[in-house]
């Protein structure tokens, strides 16, 4: 039943997952899903990439969501990533002020994305990263994932997951940089190069 | 190669069956569907094959998945979560209600937290330009509600009753009427997107995304109750769904400690 009684705590059990569909796209993304970061912060990133079926063919279908700390490691508590107009009920867009820490992107036509986001700081042991979603039609449960940065090879090397993570598919974790604050991460969802996913216990 | 109904019943017998055997030999209970699903045809390409790494989050307090995003009044507004009141007409169909509370796994509500729906009117076609179903659109509906949970978890839309759909996994292809549920918990590691459908609905046997879920009680815990008390008077039908988040918390850290 759908009447959950608290008080049994056998009843508790979760509700199971189901795909996104293809119909999401008019509910989901909202203005400015991609512009994490505060306006003109100097410690500006931009991730892009595309996200691949096992054929290697890019999904226009896809949902990334992204969730990372600000620049000095600190989770963000400010609502307003979705900010709305009172009157017209339209998506007014980040405050520019402000950083949520959350974005939400629909791929393009071609199976591309991008986000601009502030580079997260590190949080314990953990070598910095931005925590990723990935829905798509043909996905009965989301998938979750993390971008980690290059440069800072001493911290990826100490990094608890990575370290459970065999040499060859440790690298699909780690975003290729492109210059000027650019980072290039693919997500593919199977077979050659298939992205390492998570599943938190 | 055409699939057919037939087709796809056999292939959702051999998933159950499957699936009764494991548990029979010990497996345990599968509260979620697998992402390798053949009876339904786009999971075939779109799912890994190689198996997820575990993170125990017991290990570590500062993991960014044990926070979730935050949402707040600005995020949404007053008339959101009513459905039949976001155009200048009323929209076409059956008013319901829809009110359920959002728990984790002990039980707990989870508060202030950002609940989104979208769905088909009440002819089974959605708002969306790549639909290609030819039922009429409805002017006066969009299909498309945002609440954040209160302080006992409880969440409440007003809506009119989806229509259900053909799509094409296979010839003569039904989706049960049902409403899109995207939500959040206390961490990130909670995030779930699902679907809601309707008590009795004839179509339930026929439709491989349900029947994904091969547990016949995990199942059952998709498809909302008719509450006469939700009814509103003169106005809508009542329909009550509690959603239960899976995945750990901080709550659960401080308990194991
Ligand atoms: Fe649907």
């Amino acid at each position: 039943m759908t009447k959950i009684d608290t008080s049994r705590p056998e009843n508790v059990l979760p509700t199971p997952s189901h795909t996104v569909g293809p119909f999401y796209g008019y509910a989901l993304p909202f203005r400015g899903g991609e512009d994490i970061a505060p306006l003109g912060h100097p410690d500006t990133i931009t991730v892009h990439g595309y996200v691949l079926d096992g054929e290697g063919k890019p999904l226009p279908d896809a949902l990334v969501e992204l969730w990372g700390p600000d620049q000095d490691g600190n989770l963000p508590t400010a609502d307003g990533s979705m900010r709305r107009d009172p009157a017209s009920g339209d998506f007014l867009g980040r405050n520019g002020v402000e950083f949520t820490g959350f974005g939400r992107i629909q791929t393009d036509a071609d199976g591309h994305w991008y986000a601009r986001t502030l580079r997260p700081g590190a949080r314990g042991r953990n070598a910095p990263y931005v925590s990723v979603c990935v829905f798509a039609r043909g996905l009965l449960v989301h998938l979750f994932t993390r971008i980690y940065l290059p440069g800072d090879d001493a911290a990826l090397a100490a990094d608890p997951l990575l370290a459970q993570v065999e040499e060859p598919r440790r690298d699909t974790l780690i975003a290729a940089e492109e210059g000027n604050g650019t980072y290039r991460f693919d997500i593919r969802l199977q077979g050659e190069g298939e992205t390492v996913f998570l599943e938190f216990q | 190669m055409t699939l057919t109904q037939a087709d796809i019943d056999a292939e959702i017998a051999a998933e159950h069956a499957a699936y009764e055997k494991r548990v029979a030999d010990g497996a345990p209970v599968e509260h979620h569907p697998r992402r390798d699903y053949a009876p339904y045809s786009s999971s075939v390409l779109r799912h890994p094959k190689q198996p997820p790494i575990a993170i125990d989050v017991t290990k570590d307090p500062e993991l960014v998945e044990l926070s979730s995003p935050a949402f707040g009044e600005r995020d949404i507004t007053e008339i959101d979560n009513d459905l039949t009141r976001q155009h200048t007409g009323e929209p076409i169909g059956e008013r319901i209600t829809v009110s359920g509370r959002l728990l984790d796994r002990n039980g707990r509500p989870v508060r202030g937290q950002l609940v989104e729906i979208w769905q088909a009117n009440s002819a089974g076609r959605y708002a969306h330009q790549r639909e290609q179903h030819d039922a009429p659109l409805d002017p006066n509906f969009t299909g498309v509600g945002r609440t954040i949970s209160d302080d006992d978890g409880f969440y409440r839309f007003t809506t009119v009753q989806p229509g259900p759909y053909p799509w094409r996994n296979h010839v003569n292809a039904w989706r049960p009427a049902h409403i899109h549920f995207s939500v959040f918990g206390s961490a990130f590691t909670q995030r779930l997107v699902t679907q809601m459908y309707f008590p009795n609905d004839p179509l339930f046997p026929y439709d491989p995304i349900l029947q994904s879920v091969t547990d016949d009680a995990a199942r059952q815990r998709l498809i909302a109750t008719y509450d006469h008390s939700l009814s509103v008077p003169e106005f809508s039908l009542g329909y009550h769904w509690d959603i239960v988040l899976d995945g750990p918390n901080a709550t659960w850290i401080e308990e194991g400690r």
